[in-house]
């Protein structure tokens, strides 16, 4: 039998690829659009449907960034609404391990899964510069090593809490009038220089035991990471030979975990463009990228690289000679910023001059890169061959209109994957998220 | 003629009395169930209540105060997370306003704020929030942040006589000041989506919200858009002269607990005193009285189910018991709108029980009594309250700049 794909819906975020100038854009913030997205995800058998999260408002140069779809809803909030009008499709969302507490993030999470049947999950992020810890009690201090230091106790907290109750606990039996099972009720106490909790979790143990855990960044910190807590990894690494080596190099490191490789998906974000033909394909793509990097979106992307004002520049010229601005050293905690900011230029002008871009093509490049452009026959056929050689286990696949950017790829798409034999046909009854992904690790033997 | 009044419900676990649990009625092992709720928040919906409150606390003892609170096996434990309940609760109703309770000490506000302000949308402007000031001793070790607070209540009974507990309700004042400047950051209409000049926002109307109070700061603007209510519904449940002072100064709606005509009386005259000292908006601040209600067909059957319960537990509360007919807490009902309150919240003493017969028998009486605000369709909780949709403060700034 075929692997199976796995398939996550990701909610068009606020960044230049999601196109609000096209006629058929609907809203980003009212719950109507929410709600198609999250039926058109279940309508397409998708695994889960995935949503980021806004800390604080984009600026550009010191004024709120106004090109790009902006202001979204409470991440939380909107997945237990959205519980309300599935019944099958995983619910994940991301959530900063910063700017929150693991007490009641836990008892967040384990509330979504109760009012979802088992459908919760958690993209655990770390952020730490200032600019978001601006709107926050904490405040933004931590440098990398600890907001991963961080992360990880959190994601152990986080655990610990949710496995905290026995199963049965609740005994309610009106005739002895004993309600609960104290000893069945473990306390979690953590004492570090981070943490300082000696908790009594208030949540009962919820369908899934442990929601989800997905886990997106890169870093060698961010593969540790992944390997100690997550059941998904969110990656970047798209261009077949890198997937495949990302996926053996994560793959080979759960043995040493203790953990089957199974039980931990790679799912990397994908885009697409669909057409009759391949020429139509890739006319359309062409078109996309054109709309979503308007000349004055490759203008300001690269301010934003050279922090400098580039609005006398021709988009479809060649990239500035300037020097960026780096300024005094910033406070987002990059010590080496000046240095980063001068390799990613040396790295910008390379590609530019090799490929003879402009300035709106090299932006178009880098940022409209559109993975799977073809036939749905050659779409299904690529999907396919990245599941079974082993270079992901499936895809989080983004469109680029909300909310039915991802109507055509369920229409079109999905039923050739299901004609090859690796995708479902249905949803089963009553699985939960982790069933849905055939991972383990939530539910625990009763009276464990 | 007396004066019309609101009927909203108090939802708690298995209901307001300790021994609900334990009645045959009870559904005690669903108490975290998403079914459980979805059923009670409809019924109270169908009959035309206007909003529903429901209890929250980050420990597993909640606000209990019994001594013994931490070791005790015979009393419900185990909740959700109120906000998330009401979200989760907002497409399967249609009137009803959510009111989740909220604490205000560990929190973040700007989650807060925006956690209320996605309600809003989702319930297409049915959003508001039960402000709780302080934190337990429990609560701090879950969380580990603080160690200041208030450990558990002074011997005199009064807030001002403890600092940590004064402090605790300037807090709760600050976070819901921050709840309303993150609700007017983005004003009306700052969505332009001008395809011509390539702006999806018209920057000048979205605003910074820079808080810098005695417990946190906050510098941005919200992350989500003016929600249909403009700001959510802040409501707080108050005993006394600091907590009406906290209610004067910043809610929408204060739940009050008199004992009687004459002691609610007392204590609107004591509010309406408060809000001429401290309030600065123009709207009435809603006065809404709290009774813990048992009902059964017949005074004897009620007074029977009542002793069952004390039999099991006696109740410690807050708020008048009446226990009787639906006619008998319909009285109650009359006097209280007679004295000049808004509206009254019924904390059901056994669920679904005293819900059921709340929506099925008292509702219907009232109503045909002529004592209902009759729901005229009015969009939002806000308006069916009365109460006018706030314009963002940031406009009014810029025009009088």
């Amino acid at each position: 039998m075929s692997r199976q794909i796995h398939l996550a819906a990701h909610f068009p975020g606020v960044n230049n690829t999601t196109v609000w100038t096209d006629p058929s854009a609907g809203s980003q913030i009212d719950f109507s659009s929410f709600e198609y997205f999250a039926r058109g995800a279940e309508r397409g058998l998708f695994d889960y449907l995935f949503l980021a999260e806004g800390l604080r408002l984009r600026e550009h140069r010191g004024r709120i960034h106004d090109l790009d779809v902006l202001g979204r809803p409470n991440t939380l909030s909107i997945l237990a609404a959205l519980a309300a009008v599935t019944e099958h499709v995983g619910l994940v969302g991301t959530l900063s391990t910063t700017f929150n507490e693991p007490y009641e993030l836990a008892r967040q999470l384990g509330t979504l899964d109760h009012l979802s049947n088992g459908r919760a999950g958690w993209n655990a992020v770390t952020s730490s510069d200032a600019f978001h810890g601006a709107n926050f009690r904490r405040g933004g201090y931590l440098d990398h090593g600890d907001r991963y230091r961080r992360a990880s106790e959190f994601a152990e907290l986080s655990k610990r809490l949710w496995a905290s109750w026995r199963d049965d606990a609740i005994v309610a039996d009106p005739e002895s009038g004993e309600f609960l099972r104290r000893d069945a009720i473990a306390r979690v106490t953590r004492t570090s220089d981070l943490f300082d909790v000696d908790a009594v979790f208030d949540v009962p143990a919820s369908p899934q035991r442990r929601p989800l855990i997905v886990q997106a960044g890169d870093s060698a910190d961010g593969r540790d990471f992944a390997t100690a807590h997550a059941d998904v990894i969110f990656s970047l690494h798209t261009e077949f030979e890198d997937a495949q080596e990302f996926y053996r190099d994560v793959k080979g490191r759960l043995a040493a975990a203790g953990r089957a490789e199974d039980d931990l998906k790679i799912l990397p974000a994908a885009s697409f463009v669909l057409g009759d033909t391949l020429e139509e394909a890739r006319e359309r793509s062409r078109e996309i990228a054109l709309a979503q990097v308007r000349p004055e979106t490759a203008i300001t992307y690269l301010e934003q690289v050279w922090n400098r004002d580039f609005s006398g520049y021709d988009p479809d010229g060649p990239l500035p000679q300037v020097e960026p601005d780096t300024g005094p050293e910033s406070a987002q905690g990059f010590a080496n910023r000046h240095a980063a900011v001068r390799s990613r230029i040396a790295k910008l002008r390379e590609v530019a001059e090799t490929e003879k871009l402009s300035i709106r093509d090299l932006v178009i490049r880098l940022t409209a890169n559109h993975t799977f452009v073809g036939t749905p026959d050659q779409v299904a056929a690529d999907i396919d061959r990245y599941v079974q050689e082993r270079a992901t286990d499936g895809f989080t696949v983004v469109g680029h209109l909300t909310p039915h950017g991802l109507d055509e790829f369920t229409d079109r798409v999905i039923p050739l994957l299901q004609e090859r034999g690796a995708y479902r046909t249905s949803y089963e009854e009553g699985a939960t998220l982790r069933d849905l992904l055939g991972v383990s690790g939530g539910r625990v033997a009763a009276g464990a | 003629m007396t004066e019309k009044v609101h009927i909203a419900v108090a939802l708690e676990g298995a209901g307001w009395h300790p021994a609900a649990w334990r009645e045959e009625s009870a559904r005690p092992r669903e108490l975290v169930s998403p079914g459980y709720w979805r059923d009670l928040v409809r019924a109270a919906d169908d009959a035309g209540v206007v909003l529903v409150t429901i209890e929250d606390a980050l420990s597993l003892e909640g606000r209990s105060t019994e001594a013994d609170a931490a070791t005790r096996r015979d009393r419900v434990r185990g909740r959700l997370d109120a906000v998330l309940l009401a979200s989760f609760l907002a497409p399967l109703t249609r009137r009803i306003g959510l009111v989740p309770t909220v604490t205000t000490t560990h929190t973040e506000p700007f989650h807060l704020a925006t956690g209320l302000q996605t309600l809003d949308h989702s319930s297409l402007g049915r959003a508001g929030a039960r402000i709780v000031a302080g934190s337990s001793v429990s609560e701090r070790a879950n969380f580990g942040r603080r160690a200041d607070g208030p450990v558990g209540f002074p011997a005199s009974g009064r807030v001002e006589d403890d600092p940590a507990w004064e402090a605790a309700f300037r807090e709760a004042g600050e976070v819901v000041d921050a709840i309303r400047r993150l609700a007017d950051s983005w004003e009306d209409g700052a969505i332009i989506r001008d395809v011509e000049t390539g702006r999806f926002l018209d920057r000048e109307r979205i605003h910074n919200v820079d808080v810098e109070g005695e417990f946190f700061s906050i510098t941005g603007a919200s992350i989500v858009p003016r929600s249909p209510q403009g700001q959510p519904l802040i409501t707080v449940l108050a005993h006394q002269s600091v907590p009406y002072r906290l209610a004067a100064e910043h809610a929408d709606v204060v739940f009050v607990t008199p004992q009687g005509v004459d002691d609610a009386e007392a204590v609107l005259a004591e509010i309406a005193a408060a809000a001429d000292e401290v309030r600065e908006q123009p709207e009435p601040l809603r006065v809404f009285a709290d009774l813990l209600v048992l009902v059964e067909g017949t005074e004897s059957a009620a007074a029977e189910a009542w002793s069952r319960l004390e039999e099991r537990s006696p109740i410690s509360t807050d708020a008048r018991v009446v226990v009787g007919t639906a006619d008998a807490v319909g009285d109650v009902i009359h006097d209280l709108a007679g004295a000049g309150v808004d509206g009254i919240r019924l904390r059901p003493a056994r669920l679904p029980a005293d819900l059921i017969a709340v929506t099925e028998q008292v509702v219907p009486r009232l109503t045909a009594a002529g004592l209902l605000h009759e729901d005229d369709g009015a969009p939002t909780l806000r308006e069916r309250l009365g109460l006018p949709r706030p314009s963002s403060r940031y406009v009014a700034q810029e025009v009088s700049a």
